[in-house]
């Protein structure tokens, strides 16, 4: 339609479904009503557009799939969108998440219902285009876009900290983004482009590719979040609304492993070899001691925070292991831990809605009241550990492969992290699941009610579903990232040639 | 065409605005009495006039008025600014003078005085014009800052600002002068043919006193104390005065002497921009922090932006010029919404500041609010809202230019920078309603809502052809 393809769609309709709730009274019940069906109306179509993006797309063609582009701002910028292996899934997670959060949102969120939904379609429209996004600048806009709805979810629609913790978000995602800014300036005076799939055969001097990378990656480490820079991912994990949380797991995580793979790694082959002991030695850590700090956790959100930041250990970890393995089982890991910490979340959210606190010693034994709620939870509580069978297990498995054959130490202490999971996840789900039901609140607890299956049932089904089928994902990304470690490889072999040249 | 005729063509627009200040103040002295809003109306109908003048069909460059006067699309381009940021200031003013009982015919004459000198200012080819531009824009400048006399705080704020201002003209003229001495001519060309290779000490002497007075006019660090005072002392519409049309003629007039007159000379005053340039994005950052009074706090948003926009203009390239251009033309347009919602701020018939009254905005006035949410996201830099395309393209020109260090310290301040303006939209998002804001009258609502829509969707329009327009200006200098 007017000569924009499918993707265009996929940004513009949550706009659109955005501008249409703005007109919206919003004052009484029944317009708030209006404006909650509006917005899951808004999400499932642009969900199901996805679907249909999807069937276009071409699982074998390791390129550059429903590509449109329009000069944008004079002076080189284009707008140009297009996705391949690597970010089709991620751009399908997104939607298929979103209808969950507007779901999650139904009943807890009382107040300024517009302005929330508002809110996180735009956020919507952001986060598609961070995947779609095909020029440099473009990828920018839409990665730091996402930021002013998400302040104000957290800060508006929060918890108590909800101001520490917005601010912290912002300022701390808003220094690494600028200097990733500048490395975009300096690749554009050296190339004159800004487009991403010019840039991906360019070969930069090696001596810019460190600092290039470097600024890259204090983009994405903190968007990842990578240890030492993740404490503001605890805050604002405890203090969003459950739908923010979903999303900030969910989605804005993958943000930064979606960078590396197709920034950092194809970009910059040589600083990327040259720095990877560096990110092995953090996600390794980051496995670890948040595993260790997750174990401690009173609050039931902030283990789940924790958890996270050691599964996107996994991540890192796989994704500089740069085989295979490693690079899809990091994909995987990716979609799969979007689907598991976002039901987590939910889960999370099931029983702070009822009791209004996330305290794990306010809990205990309430599987005798709600056992459907103890089933679901058990699935993603097994999911995170990495049971066999659940999705989370692949993932870590093909990264842990990957870590091998890069370092066996490195996927032995990694390793460790798995065992430790298992104790955090399985200590959590004990003190909150069973145990005597002795707390006076807890005996009048309701069982799920039928939204709130509604919610949990298909993610359960998919968690076990790419448990035991993960060609689905695996397939998808599999020509994309092949494609991707073949360059990553050839450019190394011509640096090494061009030394072997100059003895 | 004979050389008056085209001598009178290509200043068209200075024309205009002098006839019709000097007409005004005939109808005002002599006329109306208690008609004077009509005043104001016919002030903003001349400068309509003076910028439809503009598109009167000439050459694109002309040196005019004996290679004093100069018009070119670089002049064109900022004199858009300042009209736009005079006519705006001048629809703000109405509702905001009427209520302090200061509506007096005056106030248009001088704003259009004060315009004409920024105009000429912006045309300035020779020392001698550059003087009598500032000069006269300056001289309406203190008095309109002084305009509301009964009030202690504007009349300081007037007093603070010829004082310093009266010092800043005597660095000026000083250093014109030991420029003139050395270089032997007045014109920019003149002295650009004449500093080339070993230049001596005293020219450099002369640039940086002459960088200083013009420094003082763009409010950049270190002479920028007066500013926050002025700032809030003056009355809100004389404000945004000061921090567009004003400050648009000051950083044309020093982009162009830069450029045109000591190209020959770079390394000197590329080390004084770039080190005033970061001075000033630190203390607009860190000076802006602990401000409550939201004035304040635009006149240390307005030192620190005034460093972004040098970091533009210390490549001394095409590229960066253009860069300042747009930066310019995105921060007239912020703070033009900026400076409306300041207006608005009225409880009780009284005009407050203090940003704790804007909290709880969001339940209370959520347009306002929004508009203001936008307005400090956007001066925070953050896409895809207008103040990311300012910054793009100064930093961009920044790296290109090798000036990595600088772009580094920009980058680090501007974050900086984000923590006030989150704060403010912390208190209008975040915090409890407090007293709700009176009725906003229309034309302010107007400016907010234009300003808020041109801010958010920037990058669809007019973001193109503002930069478009802009990278073809900036070739008029090279």
């Amino acid at each position: 339609m007017f000569g924009f393809g499918i993707l265009t769609g996929l940004v513009v309709l949550p706009l659109v479904g955005a501008a249409f709730i703005l007109l919206q009274p919003g004052k009484d019940e029944a317009s708030v009503r209006n404006v909650r069906w509006a917005a899951l109306f808004t999400t499932l179509i642009t969900f199901a557009l996805s679907l249909f993006a999807w069937g276009q797309f071409d699982i074998g063609n390791p390129g550059f799939q429903l590509v449109e582009q329009k000069a944008w701002m004079g002076s080189g910028l284009s707008y140009k969108l297009g996705v391949d292996g690597i970010s089709m899934p991620f751009v399908l997670l997104t939607t298929f998440l979103m209808p969950f959060c507007i779901a999650a949102s139904w009943d807890s969120i009382t107040t300024r219902v517009k302005e929330y939904m508002i809110a996180f379609l735009v956020l919507e429209t952001m986060m598609i285009g961070v995947f779609c996004a095909l020029d440099m600048v473009l990828f920018y806009v839409f990665f730091e876009g996402g930021l002013i709805p998400m302040f104000l979810i957290i800060g508006i629609w929060g918890g108590k900290r909800r101001i520490y913790a917005s601010f912290k978000f912002f300022l701390y995602t808003l220094v690494g983004s600028l200097l990733m800014l500048l490395a975009m300036m300096a690749m554009w005076g050296v190339t004159g482009t800004t487009d991403i799939v010019q840039l991906l055969n360019t070969s930069f001097p090696s001596s810019m590719q460190k600092w290039l990378w470097l600024a890259f990656f204090a983009s994405f480490a903190v968007k990842m979040p990578m240890w030492p820079v993740h404490t503001w991912l605890p805050d604002a994990h405890v203090e969003a609304p459950t739908a923010g949380s979903v999303i900030l797991a969910g989605v804005l995580l993958k943000m930064g492993g979606y960078g590396f793979l197709r920034f950092s790694l194809p970009m910059f082959p040589e600083a990327s070899q040259y720095f990877a002991p560096l990110v092995m030695t953090l996600s390794v850590i980051a496995i670890v001691y948040t595993s260790l700090v997750a174990l401690v956790q009173e609050d039931m959100k902030k283990l789940i925070a924790y958890s996270s930041v050691a599964h996107m250990g996994f991540v890192t970890m796989g994704l500089f292991s740069m085989n295979t393995q490693g690079v899809q089982g990091a994909v995987f890991q990716m979609v799969s831990h979007g689907l598991v910490s976002g039901a987590l979340f939910l889960c999370v959210g099931v029983v702070y809605d009822r009791l209004h606190t996330r305290e794990i010693s306010a809990y205990g034994g309430i599987v005798k009241t709600m056992p459907l709620y103890a089933v679901a939870f058990m699935v993603f509580t097994m999911a995170n550990v990495g049971l066999p069978g659940t999705s989370g297990f692949v993932g870590e498995f093909l990264t842990l492969i990957g870590a091998f054959v890069y370092n066996p130490w490195v996927a032995l202490v990694a390793t460790t992290g798995v065992i430790l999971s298992a104790a955090y996840a399985l200590f959590l789900y004990r003190r909150v699941v069973f145990g005597p039901l002795e707390k006076p609140a807890l005996a009048g607890l309701k069982d799920l009610t039928p939204r709130e299956i509604a919610l949990l049932a298909p993610l359960a089904a998919l968690v076990i579903w790419y448990g035991v089928q993960p060609g689905a994902i695996l397939n998808a990304c599999a020509a994309s990232v092949q494609l991707l470690i073949k360059n990553y490889e050839a450019a190394l072999a011509v640096t090494k040639t061009a030394a072997l040249a100059l003895y | 065409m004979t050389s008056l005729s085209l001598d009178i063509a290509h200043s068209l627009p200075e024309i205009v605005l002098a006839i019709g200040a000097l007409s005004l103040l005939m109808l005002g002295a002599f006329g109306a009495g208690k008609r004077d809003w009509i005043i104001t109306e016919a002030a903003i109908v001349v400068l309509g006039i003076a910028f439809l003048s503009m598109f009167y069909p000439i050459a694109d460059k002309a040196l005019v008025w004996d290679q004093a006067f100069i018009d070119d699309n670089f002049a064109r381009f900022m004199k858009t600014l300042v009209l736009l940021g005079s006519m705006t200031t001048l629809i703000l003013s109405r509702e905001y003078m009427a209520r302090h009982d200061i509506d007096l015919f005056e106030f248009p004459v001088l704003v259009l005085l004060a315009t004409l000198g920024m105009c000429m200012l912006v045309s300035a080819q020779s020392l001698i014009a550059l003087y009598l531009g500032l000069e006269l824009m300056s001289l309406a400048l203190y008095v309109i800052a002084a305009f509301h006399r009964d009030d202690v705080r504007a009349s300081e704020a007037g007093l603070k600002y010829f004082v310093l201002g009266a010092l800043s003209s005597g660095m000026l003229l000083y250093g014109s002068s030991l420029i003139y001495g050395y270089a032997g001519t007045v014109s920019f060309t003149g002295i650009a043919a004449a500093l080339q290779g070993d230049v001596s000490i005293g020219v450099i002497f002369g640039l940086v006193f002459v960088l200083a007075g013009l420094a003082f006019k763009m409010s950049i660090v270190p002479f920028h104390m007066w500013t926050p005072d002025v700032y809030e002392g003056a009355p809100t519409p004389v404000t945004t005065f000061f921090a567009t049309a004003a400050k648009v003629a000051a950083v044309a007039i020093t982009v162009r002497i830069i450029i045109t007159a000591f190209p020959g000379v770079k390394p000197q005053w590329q080390q004084i921009i770039v080190f005033v340039s970061i001075l000033s994005m630190a203390l607009g950052a860190f000076g802006a922090i602990g401000q409550t009074n939201i004035k304040r706090l635009m006149a240390y948003s307005s030192i620190g932006h005034m460093g972004f926009a040098l970091v533009g203009l210390s490549t001394g390239t095409e590229q960066g010029v253009a860069g300042v251009m747009i930066y310019m033309a995105i921060y007239v347009l912020m703070s033009l919404g900026a400076f409306a919602a300041i207006l608005s701020m009225r409880i009780g018939d009284r005009y407050v500041e203090n940003i704790g009254d804007l909290a709880g905005l969001a339940r209370t006035n959520g347009f306002m609010a929004f508009v203001i949410a936008m307005m400090m996201f956007s001066l925070a830099g953050i896409p895809p809202l207008a103040g990311f395309f300012a910054k793009w393209y100064v930093f961009l020109a920044a790296i290109d230019g090798g000036l990595y260090g600088l772009a580094v310290i920009g980058m680090l301040a501007s974050t900086v920078a984000a923590f006030y303006y989150l704060r403010v939209v912390k208190i209008m998002y975040f915090d409890e309603p407090a007293r709700p804001f009176d009725r906003v009258n229309w034309e302010v609502t107007a400016v907010m809502a234009v300003m808020g829509l041109i801010v958010v969707l920037f990058a669809i329009f007019p973001g193109p052809f503002v930069a478009a327009s802009a990278q073809a200006a900036a070739k008029s200098l090279f």
